[in-house]
């Protein structure tokens, strides 16, 4: 008997007009396509994107060399050398290069940065065009701190209570 | 010598590219809403960016398809390769050639219409298969051969369902076949109520003919890449789509025309309203309501990929030798007592 209705439910095609019937409703459903580059979702002020050198408010660069960022680095994208500077003797940096290649935006350099120098900014549209622009240098880092910091700070102040 | 020239040759070929190019466009905008449709299916928009609503994505994708190399894989069989598109894409033009419209508009209203068209239907498979063996692929291969086992397994449920109409109408010619679905009882005089069994048994074995989804293992990109066509690209695989996409209106038409009423409106003898003549085809029937019902059926075709997943290759054997043939062979009994004691009524000209 069993086998008689599901012989007859199935010859009735009822499975196969249920299933024609949730497509139908999901085709007159609002979509969930954003249109990229038109919109955008929101994005976490955690967002780990492009990275950046900070300076303090009176221009000073914040880093110190202490190479931690360096050294906590998992996949081996930073390198950097340093000496005293020329002017007063401080221990800065002469070469700060990420390979963004190599980088898997994990964040611990940040984490690890005792000066809150080398940050992850938001900026997650970026691109290049020649062979070797993957690394980038001091300057290219510093330059992108000094656009973006405003939002940097924001960023931080927001997710402070956090950390 | 002139008129004789003017009557026998250019007239049908002016009734030929009347039919073969709107049939091109109709393809072109079936593939962008096949795209669409599936796309708010998924949730998703379906193409948008190229002209207003994304309408010239298919003519894009045509030019794209055109400038591209079609490339000669190394040691297949140079004139069989080159030869399988045509193979493919002229049966399912030709077969358009006894497709009626109306009445009237029809290019060849040959007695033996629908035999002419199982002819060119039958004839599509010839294209898959040498493409596949011509291709020196294994992918191919395989894929051609899923696909000629397949189209000839469904031929014969086909068959079957095509001699149940022809029983019910007395006649092997589509205008008749439409013609005896006319009376008084508009839609519910049509072939479907009593062919009901049938009218399913021949979508599904119109969409497994025309290996589409869920039945397109011919394909099946997850197993054979794209089966009997993986190794033609550019213009010669720009035939193959146009031969997939004619033969999936085409099933859409003949469902229409065999089972649906073809043109005449489901208001039929219902509505006796005295309208003016360019609204009068709602009740009396003309060529717009045999495009609405195709575009019905061929939308199904749509709907069927949006929901169903694929079968597998044993499944599609086992459905269509041991469930649909036999079910046909029974209806075709039922079909023929239909006929005898007169069951059904069976008009004559509208």
């Amino acid at each position: 008997m069993n086998s008689i209705t599901r012989y007859l439910k199935s010859l009735l095609l009822l499975e196969l007009f249920q299933g024609m019937g949730l497509t139908l409703r999901y085709m007159f459903k609002p979509k969930y396509t954003v249109r990229y580059p038109m919109e955008h979702i929101p994005k976490s002020n955690r967002f780990r994107g492009l990275h950046a050198l900070r300076r303090y408010a009176n221009g000073e660069e914040r880093c110190i060399a202490c190479k931690l960022c360096e050294a906590v680095c998992p996949a081996l994208a930073i390198t950097i050398d340093s000496a005293p500077r020329e002017s007063d003797g401080q221990r800065r940096t002469t070469r700060y290069d990420i390979d963004l290649f190599k980088c898997i935006y994990c964040g611990f350099c940040e984490e690890s940065c005792p000066v809150d120098s080398i940050v992850e900014t938001s900026i997650h549209e970026y691109h290049f065009e020649l062979r070797g622009e993957n690394v980038v240098n001091k300057t290219q880092l510093l330059a992108i701190g000094d656009r973006f910091e405003q939002q940097i700070a924001a960023d931080r102040a927001q997710d402070a209570a956090y950390r | 010598m002139a008129d004789l020239l003017f009557h026998q040759l250019l007239i049908p070929l002016g009734y030929i590219v009347a039919i073969v190019l709107p049939l091109v466009l109709a393809v072109a905008m079936f593939v962008y809403w096949e795209r669409k449709v599936i796309g708010w299916m998924h949730v998703r928009m379906g193409p948008n960016k190229i002209g207003p609503l994304g309408l010239l994505q298919a003519f894009a994708d045509v030019v794209k398809l055109l400038i591209k190399e079609v490339i000669l894989p190394d040691r297949a069989n140079k004139f069989l390769y080159y030869l399988a598109p045509l193979l493919a894409l002229v049966p399912a033009l030709a077969a358009w050639a006894v497709v009626p419209f109306s009445s009237k508009m029809v290019l060849s209203n040959a007695n033996a219409g629908v035999l002419y068209l199982l002819a060119m239907t039958s004839l599509a498979v010839y294209g898959i298969v040498i493409a596949g063996w011509a291709s020196n692929s294994r992918y191919a291969l395989l894929g051609a051969m899923r696909s000629a086992a397949q189209v000839i397994s469904y031929e014969l449920a086909m068959g079957l369902c095509l001699v149940c109409v022809l029983v019910l109408a007395g006649s092997l010619n589509l205008t008749d076949i439409v013609n005896a679905q006319a009376g008084s009882k508009g839609l519910f005089d049509w072939f479907w109520l009593p062919l009901l069994p049938v009218f399913v048994i021949y979508f599904i074995a119109g969409v497994a003919e025309t290996n589409r989804a869920p039945f397109d293992v011919a394909e099946g990109e997850s197993e054979i890449v794209a089966g009997f066509h993986v190794e033609y690209s550019g213009s010669a695989f720009a035939l193959f789509f146009l031969a997939e996409y004619a033969n999936m209106i085409l099933v859409s038409f003949l469902a229409a025309i065999l089972f649906m009423g073809g043109w005449l409106s489901p208001l039929q003898g219902w509505v006796h309203a005295d309208a003016p003549g360019w609204i009068n085809w709602i009740w009396t029937g003309g060529f717009a309501w045999l495009f609405i019902k195709a575009f019905l059926f061929a939308f199904m075709f749509l709907w069927f990929r949006a929901t169903f997943p694929r079968y597998r290759y044993d499944q599609i054997m086992r459905l269509g030798w041991k469930v649909l043939i036999p079910i046909a062979i029974v209806w075709v009994l039922v079909a023929g007592c239909m006929k005898y004691f007169g069951w059904v009524s069976i008009g004559m000209g509208a």
